[in-house]
C-alpha cells in the first residue's frame, strides 16, 4: 500500500487571481512582508500496490491525463509506503 | 439538419439550446445523454453551458472523459460542426480540440451581464451573417472564464484569424487578448464564454444569437443542398 501526496498548482507564468487576492488580505491585515501567494491543490491518492516503481509511472499518467492540465499547473507529487 | 446536446450531469442549458435550435431554425435536435457513444447521425453537435460534474476538479476536467466526448471528437475529426458554450468551451478545451485553459475570472466574482462583443471573424462556418468587426450583444454568466493560452499559441490564434470573438468594452474575466471565443484550425469547432442561445429573440435583450445558429444552418445547406 502506498499514500500518494499530489501538489498541482498554477504554472508560476500563469497569473493566479486567487493567490492575489488572499495577499491583498494578508497586507491588510499587517502581514505586509508576503511578496506572493500561490494558491493550489493537495490530493491524497491510497494505492494497492507493492511496486513502487510501477506505481510512480502510474501517477504521473494520472496527473498528466486528469489531475493537472498541463497548460496551466505543473504538478508534484511523492510515495509513502505502508500508509 | 439535426443536432445533438449532449446533456453532462449538471449541464444546465441543454434545454435552451434545444430551443434555440428549434425556435430560430425549425430543425431537430436531440438531448443526448453523455453515455451515449454514437453521434453518427447528426450532422451538429452543441456542448451546453453549465456545471458538468459540479465544476469537480477543474471546470470540464471530468466531462472530458464522459463516453459521449469520443464521438464528439470523431465528429470533429469529420469536420462536422461542433459548438462549445461557457462549460461547453470549457470541456472542448480539456478534451484538447481548442488550444487553451481556463482560469478564474481575475475579480473572483461570477459574472451575469448582458455583454458587448465583437465579431473579430465573419468568415466562419458560424458567423458568415455577421459583419466583420460588428458588435453583437450575447449574455454572460460564469466564474470561470479567464481564458489563458502561452504567448506562442496566442500569436498562431492571432495570424490565423481564429480569434473569433472579443469582448468589446471591460472585460468581463481577464482572458488573455480580451478572447470570448476561439475555433481550431480546420474552423469547425468553435468555443464561447458567452451564451448566443440566450440571445434568440428581442425579449431576452438582444436577439444576436439567433445569426449564429442560422449560420451554421446556412452553411450545412450550402454543403448538403436542401434541408
Amino acid at each position: 500500500m502506498y499514500k500518494v501526496i499530489i501538489t498541482v498548482r498554477l504554472k508560476s507564468s500563469v497569473l493566479d487571481p486567487q493567490g492575489t487576492t488572499v495577499k491583498g488580505s494578508l497586507h491588510s491585515l499587517g502581514y505586509t512582508e508576503v511578496e506572493e501567494v500561490r494558491i493550489g491543490k493537495t490530493m491524497e491518492l491510497w494505492l494497492n500496490t507493492t511496486d513502487q516503481v510501477e506505481a510512480g509511472k502510474r501517477v504521473d499518467a494520472m496527473c498528466r491525463r486528469l489531475l493537472a492540465n498541463p497548460v496551466i499547473e505543473d504538478y508534484e507529487y511523492r510515495l509513502e509506503e505502508g500508509a | 439538419m439535426r443536432f445533438a446536446v449532449p446533456v453532462f450531469p449538471g449541464s444546465n442549458c441543454d434545454v435552451d439550446c434545444a430551443k434555440a435550435v428549434r425556435e430560430v431554425l425549425d430543425r431537430p435536435v436531440d438531448l443526448v445523454w453523455h453515455t451515449e457513444r454514437n453521434l453518427e447521425n447528426f450532422d451538429a453537435i452543441i456542448l451546453p453551458g453549465g456545471f458538468s460534474y459540479g465544476d469537480y476538479l477543474r471546470t470540464g476536467a471530468l466531462a472530458r472523459f464522459s463516453p459521449v466526448m469520443e464521438s464528439v471528437a470523431e465528429a470533429a475529426e469529420k469536420g462536422k460542426m461542433i459548438l462549445g458554450i461557457c462549460n461547453g468551451f470549457q470541456v472542448l478545451l480539456e478534451a484538447g480540440l481548442l488550444p487553451g485553459a481556463m482560469r478564474v475570472n481575475d475579480h473572483l466574482q461570477f459574472r451575469c451581464a448582458i455583454q458587448p462583443l465583437r465579431v473579430e471573424n465573419n468568415q466562419l462556418p458560424f458567423t458568415r451573417l455577421y459583419e466583420e468587426g460588428e458588435e453583437i450583444h450575447f449574455p454572460i454568466a460564469h466564474g470561470e472564464g479567464n481564458y489563458y493560452c502561452d504567448p506562442e499559441t496566442l500569436k498562431e490564434l492571432e495570424e490565423q484569424g481564429r480569434i473569433v470573438f472579443r469582448y468589446s468594452g471591460e472585460n468581463p474575466n481577464g482572458s488573455v487578448a480580451g478572447i470570448a471565443g476561439v475555433v481550431n484550425a480546420q474552423g469547425n469547432v468553435l468555443g464561447l464564454m458567452p451564451h448566443p442561445e440566450r440571445a434568440t429573440h428581442d425579449w431576452m435583450g438582444s436577439a444576436d444569437g439567433a445569426r449564429l445558429f442560422q449560420s451554421m444552418f446556412r452553411t450545412w445547406e450550402g454543403i448538403n443542398g436542401a434541408a
